[in-house]
């Protein structure tokens, strides 16, 4: 995955927003493929309960997580706005669920903030920073830690 | 000059053909059938590797060729009998063609020492047998690279130039001069023969002094590009006899006005034929005459591109004849018409076995298959859809559909068939393999091949080469017992080692079986304690002795033998075939042999499945490893302990095992009465019975990777998507078992007996 460089704080990305819950994360523009709306997934068994299944991409298998569940927050009921966000993760794709996406942000660096100790490690290893803009708190997923079990795997 | 490489290349790959043509041929030679067909084949084999060779004036593979092809005209006349001795010695001559073949690809040089011990064998073998005046001299004329010799090769096709100076030289004593003259018909041409070749060709057989007769060459625009125009009159003085000369033309006996007329000697006087001969060669093609300096300085390149350009002129289709176009443009074309037409080369009937292939990026039938995967489950999906909207059957849209429906089955089949290719490929690099790995032990292996024409997608394949050399390596290093001891142990001296492939269970399995002593496991034991990889106390079962050898770090051979120890374990082979979603396994007889067994998935291949449904979730059980399905009927199923069951087969009792269960979709196991039951033949030929809800029945299906975005799955294979576009999941049979099976052992042995 091709991380930003921090060097330079005036550089401006973009990132896509998105809720689970009351709460607000992003994920790095250039990471994601595409956003779908839900489908049935295609249940795993021995996998994690953060895993819904597999979906098929145009004749991909696609796994599906549910962000929720991976963050430890509460499950939602799926709804009409539950979308899928297509992400890619080193050479992999997965489909991240999430309530709905809510925004797109246009943000420099220097406006990330790191995780303070309140968080759970769980928040903690998952969010790279928070970001506040207009009022709200946003936080930043760091993709390639969702899925330490590949980062293994594919060694 | 890429246009160059790219010919170069598939003259190349046109190698491996022909070298594979020439092994099988031999083999076939060896187990005793010496038909005239099998002979022809192996001499054409060599005889178009030479000519190939010489077009891209590979001197050294040419006159290791020559010499080869020399001893094989000689058994294909019968002059020579071809017996068991004779054809080991030319399997052995193949294989070192086969070096120089390698050696000229990668541009180095093959082992001269090897090399000039097989031309001097397979020169006694010719001369041993009183061979006739024309081989005896082509012989040795090819093995003396004289100046004009090489010139020969690096000019291509302007052998005028080069018999200059052969001709200046003395004529040898007996020799006779010989006026021939050739006049190739249109259809030399168009079956892609080059007279440069031939007329090169008879400058081996002495010195040669050539003309070129242009008149019937109309204006330029009355020429017909696919049209012949030429005629050569050669003057030749040689020792051959008359039917060695017309051996030379012998392939294009039909497609060419040839004469061949005895001279007197006073009639070889010449006057000066520098010019002559170089306005012959300018004029042989009008598209070099301007450049009569460039093959000095880049001389084969540009011969060998002129040649083809000729050629593709000569054989362009009519509607697009424009003479004076650029060679190099057309470079790549010719040679691609020269290798389809290559084998309509001989007029005799063709063998069956010749294969005519096209050859494609792998990228663009991967894409296809995945196209034709969406057309699959799209026209499904519109089934569906007009079905819900209540078309009868009989109505045009629905026999519309069914229409398209087949015709998507057959082309889902087709793209199938194309990636789809038999191990043979494999297989057939393996009899050299075995032949030196046995000269360089001291050991005799025979090697037994089965079921080369099982069927794997080509991205195995293409893997599969590794682990079997190894096992093989391996089987006959270790396995085999020298044949002194052989001969002790009762056993015939030489040892047999199998190889066999076959389809079991939705996967392609491997076998490499040796006729050896077997694994020794007082040794192995011992090795591993002194390793520190097992305890010294430990009890372990002779199957799980036996799979130490997989272990990391370990290797039984004393000494590390060049032949095994590659510096590669038994451990690298198994991480490399689970890499591939395989397994490998080993099962061995003291003083019977050992077996080495791997199995790999069919990655994309197609592949029928019984299609089930499971705790509401759609399954698919490779219908390979289904020996048949039942529902049972009350009684025949058996409690036994707490939760377990069998199931009443005929006179036996099969393990009955909920799929649901197994995969953690239900907590408990429906009723095997109400649901049904599939008899399971697992790899290791067990028999267990596999309970599912209901059957929904039977197809073909797609395979789709699961690690290809997310991981390997216990008791999954791999997935597919059904026809309303949802994805199922493949069962992996054999998995299921190992699942259940909670292994009781130390920790250190969970690893193995995984597997």
């Amino acid at each position: 995955m091709s991380e930003p460089q921090h060097n330079s704080t005036s550089e401006r990305r973009e990132l896509i927003a998105f809720c689970i819950g009351e709460q607000e994360f992003a994920v790095d523009i250039m990471s994601v493929r595409e956003i779908r709306g839900w489908s049935p997934a295609t249940p795993l068994p021995q996998t994690p309960a953060y895993m819904r299944g597999v979906i098929n991409l145009r004749g991909a298998v696609l796994p599906i997580m549910d962000l929720a569940a991976r963050l430890g927050l509460p499950v939602n009921e799926l709804s009409a706005r539950s979308v899928i966000i297509v992400v890619k993760v080193g050479e992999r794709l997965i489909g991240l669920l999430v309530d709905a996406v809510s925004d797109i942000l246009s943000i420099t660096e220097d406006l990330i903030q790191p995780t303070p100790d309140v968080a759970c490690d769980r928040v903690r290893s998952f969010v790279r920073g928070l970001i506040s803009m207009d009022g709200r708190m946003i936080s930043e997923i760091a993709l390639e830690r969702l899925l330490p079990e590949m980062e293994t795997l594919a060694a | 000059m890429d246009e160059f490489e790219e010919i170069k290349a598939t003259f190349f790959q046109e190698c491996d053909e022909l070298l594979a043509d020439l092994e099988s041929g031999l083999l076939i030679m060896e187990s005793g059938s010496r038909d005239a067909e099998t002979v022809n084949a192996v001499f054409r084999a060599v005889h178009s590797v030479k000519g190939g060779a010489g077009a891209f004036g590979l001197e050294p593979l040419v006159r290791y060729a020559h010499v080869f092809e020399t001893l094989m005209d000689e058994i294909r006349a019968g002059r020579i009998n071809a017996d068991t001795e004779l054809v080991r010695v030319l399997l052995r001559a193949a294989d070192v063609l086969a070096d120089h073949v390698s050696a000229a690809r990668t541009g180095g040089e093959a082992d001269h020492e090897a090399s000039a011990a097989m031309v001097a064998e397979l020169e006694a073998c010719t001369h041993g047998a009183g061979a006739p005046a024309a081989a005896q001299d082509a012989a040795p004329e090819a093995f003396k690279p004289t100046p004009a010799a090489t010139d020969d090769m690096d000019f291509g096709f302007k052998p005028a130039a080069v018999s200059i100076l052969e001709f200046d030289a003395p004529p040898a004593a007996q020799a006779a001069s010989w006026t021939v003259t050739f006049t190739p018909t249109p259809a030399l041409y168009a079956k892609a023969n080059e007279p440069a070749l031939l007329l090169r060709e008879l400058a081996r057989l002495g010195a040669v002094e050539s003309e070129l007769d242009d008149h019937q060459i109309p204006p330029l625009d009355a020429l017909d590009p696919e049209g012949a125009y030429l005629t050569w009159t050669v003057r030749l003085t040689t020792d051959a006899d008359e039917g060695a000369i017309r051996d030379v033309f012998e392939f294009v006996d039909g497609d060419c006005e040839l004469a061949v007329e005895r001279e007197t000697p006073e009639a070889e006087a010449s006057d000066g034929p520098d010019i002559a001969a170089l306005l012959a060669a300018a004029k042989a093609d009008p598209v070099e005459a301007p450049a009569p300096s460039a093959p000095a300085e880049d001389g084969l390149d540009i011969a060998a591109l002129l040649a083809a350009a000729r050629q593709a002129v000569e054989a362009a289709p009519p509607q697009a004849p424009e003479p004076a176009r650029a060679p190099t443009a057309q470079a790549a074309d010719p040679v691609a018409v020269k290798s389809t037409s290559a084998p309509a080369r001989q007029p005799a009937a063709e063998p069956a076995h010749v294969q005519a292939t096209i050859r494609v990026d792998p990228e663009r039938i991967d894409r296809l298959i995945d196209l034709v995967g969406e057309l699959v489950i799209n026209q499904a999906m519109l089934a569906q859809r007009v079905a819900a909207h209540g078309f009868a059957p009989s109505s045009d849209i629905s026999m519309g559909l069914d229409e398209l429906e087949q015709l998507t089955r057959a082309i889902q089949d087709g793209v199938m068939a194309i990636r789809a290719q038999p191990v043979k490929s494999v297989f057939q690099r393996m009899p050299r393999l075995v032949r030196e790995v046995a000269s360089q032990t001291r050991k005799q292996a025979r090697l037994i091949m089965e079921g080369e024409g099982t069927e794997v997608d080509k991205t195995v394949i293409e893997r599969l080469t590794d682990p079997i050399t190894h096992m093989l390596r391996n089987a006959i290093d270790h396995g085999l017992e020298s044949p002194d001891d052989r001969i002790a142990a009762g056993k015939p001296a030489e040892g047999v080692v199998r190889l066999a492939a076959l389809h079991r269970g939705g996967r392609i399995v491997i076998e490499v079986q040796d006729d050896g002593a077997g694994i020794n496991r007082p040794r192995v034991r011992q090795i591993a304690i002194d390793k520190g990889l097992i305890a010294p106390e430990a009890q372990l079962s002779d199957e799980e002795t036996d799979n130490l050898i997989f272990l990391p770090g370990f290797s039984t051979a004393g000494a590390v033998s060049d032949i095994s120890g590659r510096g590669v374990g038994m451990d690298v082979v198994r991480r490399s075939v689970q890499g591939l979603g395989g397994r490998i396994s080993i099962s061995s007889r003291p003083g019977e042999g050992s077996t080495f067994t791997l199995s790999l998935p069919l990655t994309l291949a197609v592949l029928d499945g019984m299609v089930v449904d499971v705790a509401g979730q759609t399954l698919v059980v490779p219908l390979t490893a289904i020996v048949e399905s039942l529902r049972p009927k009350p009684g025949e199923v058996r409690p036994l302990g707490p939760q377990g069951a069998v199931l009443a087969v005929r006179d036996t009792f099969v393990r009955l095992i909920d799929i649901g269960c197994a995969l953690g979709f239900r907590e408990t196991s429906i009723r095997p009465e109400e649901g049904v039951v599939l008899l399971i033949e697992s790899e290791d030929g067990g028999r267990f019975a596999l309970v599912a809800d209901a059957i929904q029945g039977q197809r073909q299906v797609v395979i789709k990777s699961l690690e290809a975005n997310y991981r390997q799955v216990d008791g999954i294979a791999a997935a597919t998507i059904l026809g309303d576009g949802r994805v199922a999941l493949i069962v992996d049979v054999d998995a299921l078992v190992a699942v259940r099976r909670e292994p009781a052992r130390p920790a250190e042995f969970v690893s193995i007996a995984a597997e």
